[in-house]
């Protein structure tokens, strides 16, 4: 082997890695996600698997048009699973009873504009799953608002449904999120969030019926991520701890005008969100202190969105907006480098 | 019993396979002296040594064969007696495959040493002693190569509150100063004492990771027999947890006395020295029998069948110390130093050199290629695994775009290479190379803008000077037309023989001024600043003037002719 080949085949030090690789990651935020999918086919049946397949197959087909379009290497990019976790995502915050195409057209813009216009993994600014949540409830508020009624667990009729083949008001409900805002936005002074709340058959006795034990599911995904190391506590604590104190502040003020901290951190995307949307690594802040900023200020604006805004949950918002600060926020939390902690350490 | 020494953490840091097993099984062997010794004379920081002996010349064990020049710089010498076969350029211990100038010197087996004395640094001052350890040829034998005697200063106060000792060796695979602690214990803590005395510390902390307990124990034992004769406990041995890289000198510091020493500044100003139990040893064998360093322990280890330690001349090949060895048929490189900072060398035949802490054969199974690199997903690994709490993804991001400001606000140069974030990096990306690829740029823009800047400079001086001799020629012109018209009014005068007139004498006397002012003028601004010299300044130049031309002599017959 002449000198040059050597060069170009053998590396510097380090010469041993880690057996680390970006797939065992995304592979692993795959199985974190288990639990809370189990728990939603138990209460709302088996339509989110044919959601997630759905997703799954187009993220997969769209992930490889845009590599061979950018001239990627294909099987290196496509078995990282960064398209499976948006794709999951996607599914799992979308309505399980949603037409396939809400599914499959939300999915090809996470893919193609929110992932790959932007450069393809790593590169993207925001999180993709976010882009294609709301820009779907944005053009299609009615068909995104229509989840399953728990209990409701029928395949064929939610096959159906989601193949177009009938209409879905007989098994839909609006979740909790909506209906307290629809009540307390739309019916007259008179509504409560205890009178909203206690007639509703959509509430369980916390977040909602069934929707608790699927928020349940994510935190014993995220708990897992967290021992495994993928994801810090900073985001997932920072995220649930502020909308937890400021919705706990707002009810104790007014409690028939806002909703308490349990309902807020079990209710809607919430618990997904903590774990598995906010924690997005590539579209959020990094430092510690970053991470605390940023999950804090997805909490306040989600709140804020909620209680007070158009739309039933305002997580995809509040992360989008954040997004766009995350640079800053990095730029402006840079932890102390060794030997600067006290400040006056230092050549610069 | 020792009480118990708070320990500080570090931040970051990881645990690679430590891979020490294999070659701790045997003790130190002294390896054969080579049939030809190849030694560089640039084998520390700073500058490069002149050369003191020429082909043909004959040398002893220990001979300075290479003077200290400059600041910065420490002694060579030939590791064993025999004759100088060349002074030439030959390959160097270093990935680049540059060659640097080296005496080859061959063996006659007679192993002769030059006389060794004792040196009494008691009664000598501390700059006889740092000049005396200069020359003989001590550096840190870590890997860094600093010279010693820079390091054995106190500093302002003239004392130190401690004096670290590291014997961490945290890197995987090298156990050289594992088996030098356990066999060598009590030359150790000699050298150490030498070194504290001139330091002036207060107490001796020596760091060590907790997988080696049988060096801890032989410290041990040596450091309550010294403490024992000095009648207190100022000694101590530290167990310190085995993490990556706890060896690195500032890491350390931090471990055993929570002091964080910033990039860029001294450890002395914090009250702090640090030194590798192998320069302790160094120290002991300059100082107390005489003798320069000359060589040192090597680990050999990787793809080789039979890894062990051995006490190397320095300049001997590499090969041959693999030889020794066993290596496997399918390895495909030697790395001096460990997996985790160690340099790939361009062959086996360069020597061993003071750096040169571990041998390491390595192949393809041993060290596979790196996985195609990927993007990088901002996961943080790297932030969270980094010793020097910088965020490396961020001055990866910068150094790959180019942007070399912002990498540098991002703390760049604060990055110790220890390949920590390489390691730990899901993106498989080389991020190492980048910090390195940034810094080389940093450094050849710096050179670049200084050259720009002399250049601009010598260019201004230009302008200043043509200027002034254009005042000069005018000055001149302007007297000479003056001298012109005075004597044609004094031939004029010859023959009217008018009186004269004060108006003639007022002219005169300016134009005389304006005469004397630019002789003054031309005087003063001399561009030169090597004329007016004392003679000793003027044989300094000259002595300066003929070790360049002797260099360059020697160096031609190695160079292209395009250099």
């Amino acid at each position: 082997m002449t000198r040059q080949d050597r060069d170009l085949f053998v590396n510097n030090s380090p010469y041993f890695l880690q057996p680390a690789s970006v797939q065992s990651v995304m592979l692993r935020v795959l199985v974190a996600l288990l639990p809370g999918i189990a728990a939603y086919v138990w209460f709302f049946g088996a339509a989110i698997l044919v959601q997630i397949a759905l997703a799954s197959v187009t993220a997969l087909a769209a992930e490889a048009a845009m590599l061979k379009l950018r001239g990627k290497p294909l099987m290196m990019f496509l078995g990282d699973g960064s398209a499976l976790v948006t794709a999951w995502l996607i599914a799992l915050t979308f309505p399980s009873i949603a037409p396939w195409w809400l599914t499959v057209l939300g999915t090809l813009l996470a893919i193609i504009v929110a992932k790959h216009l932007y450069g393809g993994l790593g590169q993207n600014p925001f999180n993709p799953a976010m882009v294609a949540f709301a820009l779907m409830i944005v053009a299609y508020p009615q068909l995104m608002s229509q989840w399953p009624a728990a209990g409701v667990t029928d395949f064929a009729g939610q096959w159906q449904a989601i193949f177009g083949t009938r209409e879905i008001d007989a098994m839909t409900m609006a979740t909790p999120l909506d209906a307290l805002r629809t009540a307390l936005h739309t019916i007259e002074a008179k509504a409560s969030v205890a009178s909203v709340l206690g007639s509703n058959p959509a509430i369980g006795s916390m977040g909602g019926k069934g929707w608790e034990w699927v928020a349940g599911g994510y935190l014993l995904g995220g708990l897992w991520l967290l021992q495994q190391r993928i994801i810090t506590w900073h985001m997932p604590a920072a995220f649930l701890g502020a909308l937890f104190a400021i919705a706990g502040i707002f009810s104790l003020i007014d409690n028939t005008q806002f909703a308490g901290p349990l309902f807020h951190i079990l209710g809607g995307g919430a618990m997904i969100g903590a774990f598995f949307i906010v924690t997005d690594p590539v579209s959020g802040a990094t430092t510690p202190r970053g991470k605390l900023i940023f999950a804090a200020g997805v909490a306040v604006l989600t709140w804020i969105i909620r209680t007070f805004g158009a739309y039933p949950d305002g997580i995809a918002f509040a992360i989008l907006l954040m997004n766009i600060a995350a640079p800053l926020i990095d730029m402006y939390t840079q932890p102390p480098v060794f030997g600067h902690k006290d400040g006056k350490g230092g050549s610069r | 019993m020792n009480a118990v020494q708070r320990l500080f953490g570090f931040h970051g840091g990881v645990k690679p396979a430590y891979n020490k097993e294999a070659s701790t099984g045997l003790p130190i062997a002294v390896a054969p002296t080579p049939t030809l010794l190849v030694i560089p004379l640039h084998q520390s920081i700073g500058g490069v040594p002149r050369p003191l002996v020429k082909a043909g010349d004959r040398v002893l064990k220990g001979q300075r064969i290479g003077g200290a020049d400059g600041n910065v710089s420490s002694a060579v010498h030939a590791s064993t007696s025999g004759s100088v076969v060349a002074v030439e350029m030959r390959l160097m211990p270093h990935t680049s495959g540059l060659s640097a100038l080296c005496v080859v010197i061959e063996p006659d087996g007679c192993d002769e040493w030059i006389p060794r004395q004792p040196f009494d640094f008691r009664s000598a001052t501390p700059t006889q002693t740092r000049d005396y350890l200069r020359d003989a040829g001590v550096v840190g034998l870590g890997g860094a190569v600093f010279p010693s005697y820079l390091k054995l200063n106190p500093g302002k106060t003239g004392k130190l509150d401690t004096l670290v000792l590291n014997g961490a060796e945290c890197e995987p695979f090298i156990t050289c100063d594992d088996l030098l602690m356990r066999e060598r214990a009590e030359t150790i803590i000699k050298g150490t004492l030498i070194m504290r005395e001139m330091l002036s510390a207060g107490q001796v902390l020596i760091g060590i990771e907790d997988n080696k307990p049988e060096a801890i124990a032989a410290m041990e034992v040596a450091a309550q027999a010294a403490n024992q004769a000095a009648g207190d406990s100022s000694i101590k041995v530290v167990s310190v947890p085995t993490r990556y890289p706890a060896g690195g000198a500032k890491q350390l510091m931090r471990v055993l006395t929570g002091i964080e020493v910033p990039h860029g500044k001294r450890s002395t100003d914090y009250g702090l020295q640090c030194f590798n139990v192998g320069t302790a040893y160094a120290i002991y064998e300059a100082i107390a029998l005489g003798q320069p360093l000359i060589s040192r322990i090597v680990t050999v280890a990787g793809n080789v069948e039979r890894a062990r330690n051995y006490e190397v001349l320095l300049g001997t090949p590499m090969r041959d110390l693999v030889a020794l060895c066993g290596p496997r048929a399918d390895s495909d490189r030697v790395i001096m130093g460990g997996p985790m900072m160690g340099l790939r060398m361009p062959s086996d035949e360069v020597p061993v050199v003071k750096a040169a802490n571990c041998v390491l054969v390595g192949s393809k199974q041993l060290f596979p290629p790196p996985p195609p690199e990927m993007p990088c997903i901002r996961c943080g690994e790297c932030a969270k695994a980094c010793p020097a709490d910088l965020q490396p993804f961020e001055m990866y991001w910068f150094s790959r775009a180019k942007i070399f400001g912002k990498a540098q606000e991002y703390n760049l140069f604060d990055c110790i290479e220890c390949g920590c974030c390489a390691y730990v990096c899901p993106s498989r990306i080389p991020l190492v190379d980048y910090y390195r690829f940034a810094k080389s740029e940093i450094w050849a823009r710096e050179v670049e803008k200084e050259a720009a800047d002399v250049a601009r400079e010598r260019y201004e001086f230009r302008l200043l000077r043509e200027e002034r001799e254009k005042q000069e020629k005018a000055a001149k012109l302007a007297a000479k037309t003056a001298a012109g018209r005075e004597k044609a009014a004094a031939a004029l005068a010859e023959v009217e023989k008018p009186a004269v007139t004060p108006e003639q004498d007022a002219k005169k006397a300016l134009i005389a001024a304006a005469m004397e002012r630019a002789r003054e003028q031309k005087a003063q601004a001399h561009p030169e600043n090597t004329i007016n010299l004392t003679p000793e300044q003027q044989a300094e130049v000259e002595a300066i003037e003929a070790r360049r031309a002797e260099i360059r002599e020697m160096a031609k017959p190695h160079l292209r002719q395009d250099d």
